[in-house]
């Protein structure tokens, strides 16, 4: 925590610094600018953008606090995200289940997991928000936030299914084979042994999990052109950069903050359940 | 829990030269060959191995590694399938008696789970059998008791020495009362002084239940100190080549065997002849003639 504070301190330090020394231009050799211009209009100070946090979003009387705008675009992907993470979570477990029980599964699955996420978000996006405006089941109708999160759920399955296998696969052999001697069938096997044993290989997928599941939801909502949430924010305060630079950088502090919510709270869930994850500390 | 005295009754043990015979054998093996099949060929693990142990009987497998001991040992607990012949636990086929839970094992290291305390890991056979939460804790306080770990009952494995947690397998093996104890190098891990301590437990413990047990080893005087015979094999393919009765003294019951034992005469006696028989029959040094061939 401490040390997380003196990080925050070093990066403050090292941005007004280099405000402070560099020349307003940049560093340019050779037409290349290998240095960034260190003007207000680039790099606000770092008082400015706090303070810009504290006014409101824009002069209109009625306007609230740029903080409270952003909070709430955050909250809102927040909320897209944990969707998307729990669909992910189901997915990514359900193929690990598959890939545990039968071999030729992993063999049949596993490369096409892994080439799924070689397809590029931003060419995806539209085409899932084009998909899912034709889907209507009686009285459900596809909303926009569903595609945001079905892509955020895309990111996430990934590290959740390749985690969530060497998870199940873990348990020494001794243990599967005491298993077998107490004539434990499937279920009770992987209730007894297996989830537990793969805890210490699910959290950090989890967390992972969580981290690409605030990215997708961010990166989505800015391809899907979804409103309310921080994705929006980002572009549309990006806009209007060249007149409020500091403001630009209030969503951009809101995605960080995002990302460590959603990885803290994973954190949360390993102190829960800690004794499963004793091995982890032995070792 | 029954004693071992009253199930079998007085003086069972007392003729320790021919192994009796009740109607129900715990272990039948007869005719039994065990192949693996690698990619260098296949490796002839036994051949024509037969052994049969009495219900209640102590009988260690003996000798160099790759000799089919805990192949053997496996095959009882149908860990494997024999290739050839047959083998039978209390006149049931291996997997009936693997699904009656008919046997408790130990291997030589402990495998215990680590997120459970040693309470939880000595239930959990229990659990997995439908036994009433009341009468699991009421068991596993009387198992703990009996292997001297009532203190230890909510510590985790991680918190316990080699011999603690081998001592915790040994109560999860006995658990549901098996009339069959497999041990697989259970002390192989343990250092000299905490074997020994080991051996003296497991000779009354097995006394306490009365339970069959076949103990596979390496070592000697463990096998002399523990049995009532020993099987010595040999190597590649393994197969028995001996099969020494224990002659221990006048009182040779299980439950006389203390650590005086260790330093008398018959115990070296018998020290030696196992030697005998691991060596190819061969005399070793001078020692205790008379040794039945079987």
């Amino acid at each position: 925590m401490l040390w997380g504070v003196v990080g925050i301190l070093v990066v403050v330090l090292i941005w007004e610094g280099y405000k402070l020394l560099a020349p307003a231009d940049g560093v340019v050799i050779g037409g290349a600018r290998v240095l960034p211009r260190s003007t207000d209009l680039a790099m606000p100070h770092v008082w400015d953008m706090l303070a810009r946090l504290a006014e409101p979003v824009t002069r209109s009387a009625s306007a609230q606090p740029l903080w409270l705008v952003i909070t709430l675009g955050a909250l809102t992907t927040l909320g897209i995200a944990a969707v998307g993470w729990l669909v992910g979570l189901v997915v990514g477990i359900g193929l690990a289940l598959v890939m545990q029980r039968w071999r030729i599964a992993e063999w049949g699955l596993l490369p096409w997991i892994v080439l799924s996420q070689t397809v590029p978000l931003i060419a995806f996006a539209p085409v899932v928000k084009s998909w899912g405006s034709r889907v209507e089941i009686g009285s459900f109708q596809w909303q926009d936030w569903m595609s945001v999160a079905l892509i955020a759920s895309y990111l996430a399955f990934f590290p959740i299914a390749v985690g969530a296998l060497k998870g199940l696969q873990s348990p020494d052999r001794i243990h599967e084979e005491l298993m077998h001697v107490y004539a434990a069938g499937y279920w009770s096997t992987l209730v007894k042994l297996r989830f537990p044993a793969a805890v210490p290989y699910l959290l950090p997928a989890l967390r992972l999990g969580a981290a690409n599941a605030v990215v997708g939801a961010v990166v989505a909502e800015v391809s899907t052109g979804l409103q309310g949430g921080i994705g929006r924010l980002l572009i549309q305060f990006a806009g209007q950069a060249s007149g409020d630079p500091a403001k630009a950088w209030g969503p951009i502090f809101g995605a960080i903050v995002l990302g460590l919510v959603a990885a803290g709270s994973v954190a949360l869930l390993g102190v829960i359940l800690k004794n499963y994850r004793r091995t982890e500390e032995a070792a | 829990m029954s004693l071992h005295e009253s199930q079998t009754g007085p003086g069972f043990r007392d003729g320790a030269g021919a192994p009796p015979q009740p109607a129900e054998a715990a272990v039948e093996v007869s005719g039994v060959d065990k192949v693996f099949q690698t990619r260098a060929g296949d490796v002839h693990a036994l051949e024509s191995v037969d052994l049969s142990v009495a219900a209640g009987e102590f009988v260690s497998l003996i000798g160099p590694s790759g000799c089919g001991k805990s192949t053997l040992m496996r095959l009882i607990a149908d860990l494997d399938e024999p290739s050839v012949g047959s083998v039978t636990v209390f006149e049931k086929s291996a997997k009936q008696a693997r699904l009656d839970q008919e046997y408790g094992i130990a291997f030589q290291s402990a495998g215990l789970l680590p997120w459970r305390t040693v309470s939880a890991n000595v239930a959990v056979p229990l659990e997995l059998h439908g036994v009433a939460s009341a009468a699991r804790s009421s068991r596993v306080a009387e198992l703990l008791e009996m292997v001297g770990l009532a203190d230890f009952a909510d510590r985790y494995p991680d918190q316990l020495s080699g011999g603690m947690q081998q001592r915790v397998a040994i109560a999860r093996a006995l658990a549901e009362q098996p009339r069959l104890l497999l041990m697989d190098e259970p002390f192989g891990a343990l250092d000299e002084m905490t074997r020994e301590k080991m051996q003296t437990e497991l000779v009354r413990i097995s006394a306490e239940t009365g339970a069959a047990v076949v103990f596979v080893t390496h070592s000697i005087p463990e096998a002399v100190f523990l049995s009532d015979r020993v099987v010595v094999m040999s190597p590649r393919p393994g197969r028995i080549r001996e099969i020494v009765p224990m002659r221990l003294g006048a009182d040779a019951r299980r439950a006389a065997r203390t650590e005086e034992l260790r330093e008398e005469r018959a115990f070296f006696d018998m020290v030696t002849a196992v030697r005998e028989a691991l060596h190819g029959g061969s005399p070793v040094a001078s020692g205790a003639r008379g040794v039945e061939t079987r």
